[in-house]
């Protein structure tokens, strides 16, 4: 936030932190351009209000892995107030208020493993640029809560500020957890907890939490504020510092940075550049592509995602829309995650996705057929409609040709068309499979059905 | 300085024969205690290669010329310990902003200069390496914090040093020692590389015996670095070119009374007095101003400084480098016992004091109240240069102190601070020169404030002074040459 030093993740301790990370004496901070405008590019995406000056504080308090003895942050005056996220939890659309985002340097990492009876500091991490974003006490739950922080993920993804890996701790979230009587108005009092490094931790953590709450005061006991961390091993949280133990920080304006002064033009420029926000795509989703909400999200999941719909939508004929929605998030998704691949890295582009489902669409390949030639194009056989040719998966849609075939599988299982005529169902099923089989699956179903049903008929 | 330059230009001299013969003055008034650290090979092979540039074609006046840097100032050749036995031996890894400036000038670094600890005194007592002795009298104290760099310059070690001023750590020490000291407009001089005491008023500056070298090195230390977020970009200015360039005639110079009123030492007073008398008798104009604030400066720096440098000072915490601690329990004791034994006791005074101000519940009462306080001290000058060009008073009440004498009385020591902090506090340049002596012999020092980047009109006005007196010139009676 405040050096020149890489924040790449993984690199060996110590050796990407600069004089100005382990705060030698002497060193100096100087913000970091690029972080300030991802910081406004965030408030202009959420709606909220770019303050054009803000101010780095203090933040004072000694841990060996905290070089200087003070964290730098925004602490009375952040760089944006206010603003929303819109997300949907199952079908039903929610907005939460944002309080603030704030940018700060983050600390370094104090190592316990590894060091008998010592602790290693690393100060990598020391330094690298955060920008913490507050949400007004409105999520109502776990589900909710968790609905709202992969909105906010995705969000940070899609506007190129964040890589979005909880892992590298390159998004982290902490949840204030209290709970009320159903008609209360008042909240009740929270505890905050730390270290949930996955979605699925959080909503853990965050129901844990609350059944805790709920029995302390069923139990005629009070809930006291504290941090507590999420232990995902024993599936619980513990406290790590109750409100009594809270430090006195000692804000004050830090005397080595002048107050952060953000200009119209910088953000009008940043406003220029701003990509489409998810919203606003999903919206043009359902409305130029009659997409239910539910597609529209998914096919918004990702700023990558959306691009690559929108590109194997242009040029498609309407009735292949709902399809193309569905290879996009059924086999494409599938195979993408099933060998990690991002989605603009695909093995089948956008434009032979939309042939693919044009031939569907025409009737030269028949669904199972489609797939098959999808696996192929996917694992470098050629194009689409190269793979029909090379394999012969031409569908037989000569409806010649196919009631001679439904004619001989007719004379040849007089059997079944006997069970059919005196009410087995099951008999048909068995009817159409012998004549697919006979085509090898190049049979127009559709078309084998409508023969089988008027000739018995 | 301005002689030695012209001497080392003409081949009359060399650079390292220059330097020899500082360091044998070093050598031979070793009892002043001005150095922490003298560099005696590093610092010929530095002369060395001044000698080559110059045989090379390069020139320039600081080519050459030995100076010391006070100890604060980090450089790579030695160690920068800033008077604590926190940093006694920590070496730091790269230049401060000044001492490469001053490098590529082609100054000679001959070594580190005593101080107070962290800056933290008006009389460099407070040091983990020895109380400095003043030139002049060597019972007593030649001011502080930069009160080595200030005894080097006025024993004549070196032609001229660098110091810091955060409340006064350049004037004051100059004006004790009987030599010139600036204090540039805050964000003029880079603080890159400087060890912090109180940030927003910390600044480096120039020590030397006349305000015409005070210029020559200001073009050298000045400007814009990218690395410090309150240096100011601005088009670099000459300030030796400039000298002459002032006209003393209608020159409004404002004396506020409270300058020269009660606890004013008469032989200050009378010196200052007759200072003024000169620039008077050259056409220029006195005018009466007032810093209703003024007394309020003294409790406004002792409340913000001490803040900033409780937070500042932080990062001593025996993690890193620095001392520490050999025996410990756990981290809280590690850090306890390693500050405890690591700071001095002025030091750690500050650290409480700006702690406290700074703490929950009296935030407000204090460091807030002081910090409105310190708005209305820069409304004063504003508004005090609506009606004068600069500034003339004395740099301290008194001349140089008795080692010992004050420093049982931090707050006696602290009021010694009352002409110098107000401008620190408003972040405005200050100039001391010598204008006479007191009863007893010893200097009393001239202070010239003006207005914001008014650094060249202070040094011309200086300079003019100085062409007409020679009180700069005088020789301390302990360190005859």
């Amino acid at each position: 936030m405040f050096s020149g030093a890489s924040t790449a993740f993984g690199a060996a301790p110590n050796t990407q932190a600069s004089a100005v990370d382990i705060a030698l004496p002497g060193t100096l901070p100087v913000a970091n351009r690029a972080a300030v405008e991802h910081a406004i590019r965030f408030g202009l995406a959420v709606k909220g209000a770019i303050n054009r000056r803000s101010i780095f504080a203090r933040k004072n308090y000694f841990y060996p892995d905290l070089p200087k003895g003070y964290q730098i942050s925004q602490y009375e005056t952040p760089i944006v107030q206010g603003g929303e996220v819109r997300f949907l939890v199952g079908d039903q659309e929610k907005t939460v208020r944002l309080t603030r985002a704030h940018l700060e340097e983050d600390a370094g990492k104090s190592l316990h493993e590894d060091f008998h009876g010592m602790t290693g500091i690393d100060l990598n991490r020391a330094g690298t640029p955060l920008l913490e974003i507050v949400s007004e006490p409105e999520l109502r739950g776990a589900k909710e809560a968790v609905a709202y922080a992969r909105a906010l993920h995705a969000l940070v993804m899609w506007i190129g500020i964040c890589d979005g890996n909880m892992q590298e701790g390159s998004f982290r979230c902490d949840a204030n957890v209290s709970v009320r009587r159903i008609g209360d108005k008042k909240l009740g009092t929270r505890c905050e907890i730390k270290n949930l490094n996955s979605f699925r931790f959080m909503e853990r953590a965050i129901e844990f939490e609350a059944r805790r709450q709920v029995e302390l005061l069923e139990d005629g006991k009070n809930v006291v504020q504290e941090t507590r961390l999420y232990d995902p091993e024993r599936d619980e949280t513990r406290s790590m510092r109750t409100k009594e133990d809270a430090q006195d920080y000692r804000y004050f304006p830090d005397p080595d940075l002048l107050p952060l002064v953000v200009t119209e033009d910088m953000i009008e420029r940043i406003r220029t550049a701003m990509p489409k926000l998810p919203d606003a795509q999903r919206e043009e989703l359902i409305a130029s592509y009659s997409l239910t909400p539910a597609q529209a999200g998914q096919l918004t999941s990702t700023r990558a995602t959306s691009t690559f719909a929108l590109a194997t939508f242009a040029g498609a004929p309407s009735t292949a829309w709902p399809a193309l929605v569905n290879w996009i998030t059924g086999p494409l998704a599938a195979k993408l995650n099933e060998e990690n691949i991002d989605i603009d890295k695909s093995r089948v582009s956008s434009e032979q996705l939309r042939i693919l489902a044009i031939r569907t669409e025409q009737g030269v390949l028949s669904g199972k057929m489609a797939k098959e030639v999808f696996d192929a194009v996917w694992s470098g056989e050629g194009d689409v409609d190269s793979v029909i040719e090379k394999r012969g998966l031409r569908q037989i849609s000569d409806s010649g040709e196919i009631e001679k075939l439904v004619d001989e599988v007719l004379a040849a299982n007089a059997k079944q068309v006997q069970d059919y005529r005196a009410g087995k169902e099951k008999a048909f099923n068995s009817l159409v499979g012998q004549v697919m089989k006979a085509t090898r699956g190049k049979a127009n179903p559709a078309q084998v059905n409508e023969l089988l049903k008027r000739k018995l008929g | 300085m301005t002689e030695l330059s012209a001497a080392l230009a003409a081949r009359k001299i060399s650079s390292v024969e220059l330097a020899r013969l500082c360091l044998e003055r070093i050598r031979a008034h070793r009892d002043l205690n001005a150095f922490i650290t003298v560099d005696e090979s590093g610092s010929l092979e530095a002369a060395r290669l001044a000698d080559e540039r110059r045989a090379k074609g390069e020139g320039g006046p600081l080519l050459g010329i030995p100076i010391a840097h006070k100890d604060i100032l980090c450089t790579r050749a030695l160690r920068t310990t800033c008077g604590s036995r926190m940093l006694e031996n920590y070496t730091s890894p790269y230049d401060a902003h000044v001492v490469s400036e001053l490098e590529r000038a082609g100054a000679v670094m001959l070594g580190k200069c005593n101080m107070d600890e962290f800056a933290m005194g008006s009389s460099s007592e407070s040091s983990h390496f020895g109380p400095v002795r003043n030139p002049w009298a060597k019972n007593r104290v030649p001011g502080g914090s930069s009160g080595g760099s200030a005894a080097a310059v006025a024993a004549r070690m070196v032609p001229a040093a660098t110091g810091t001023d955060t409340g006064g750590s350049i004037r004051q020490p100059a004006a004790l020692s009987g030599i010139c000291g600036l204090k540039p407009t805050y964000g003029t001089v880079s603080r890159y590389g400087l060890v912090a005491f109180a940030s927003s008023l910390d600044q480096a500056g120039p020590l030397a015996k006349s305000a015409a070298d005070l210029a020559l090195l200001m073009n050298a230390m000045a400007g814009f670095d990218a690395r410090d977020s309150t240096s100011l970009e601005r088009t670099k200015e000459d300030y030796a070119r400039s000298l002459r360039d002032l006209d003393l005639a209608g020159l409004r110079i404002g004396v506020p009374e409270a300058y020269l009123g009660e606890g004013v030492q008469p032989g200050v007073r009378k010196a200052v007095e007759e200072a003024m008398r000169w620039f008077a008798s050259q056409g220029a104009k006195r005018v009466p101003v007032e810093l209703p604030h003024l007394g309020l400066g003294v409790a406004v720096y002792y409340v913000i400084a001490p803040a900033e440098a409780s937070s500042n000072l932080s990062r001593f915490d025996g993690v890193r480098y620095g001392h520490r601690a050999s025996e410990y329990s756990d981290l809280v004791d590690m850090y306890a016992r390693t500050r405890a034994e690591g700071f001095g006791a002025e030091v750690k005074r500050r650290i409480l004091v700006g702690t406290y101000v700074l703490s929950h519940g009296y935030y407000d009462a204090y460091y807030l109240q002081a910090q409105k306080v310190r708005r209305l001290i820069v409304r004063d000058f504003q508004s005090a240069f609506e009606r004068c060009d600069l500034i003339l008073g004395p740099v301290a009440p008194t001349t140089a102190f008795e080692i010992g004498a004050q420093i049982q009385d931090p707050v006696k020591m602290y009021l010694g601070d009352i002409f110098t902090v107000p401008g620190s506090l408003a972040g405005l340049p200050g100039l001391s020169i010598p204008c006479g002596f007191d009863e007893a012999g010893l200097p009393v020092g001239l202070q010239l404030t003006g207005t914001y980047f008014s650094e060249a009109k202070l040094l011309a006005a200086a300079h003019r002074y100085q062409q007409a007196s020679d009180w700069h010139l005088r020789v301390p009676t302990e360190t005859p040459l």
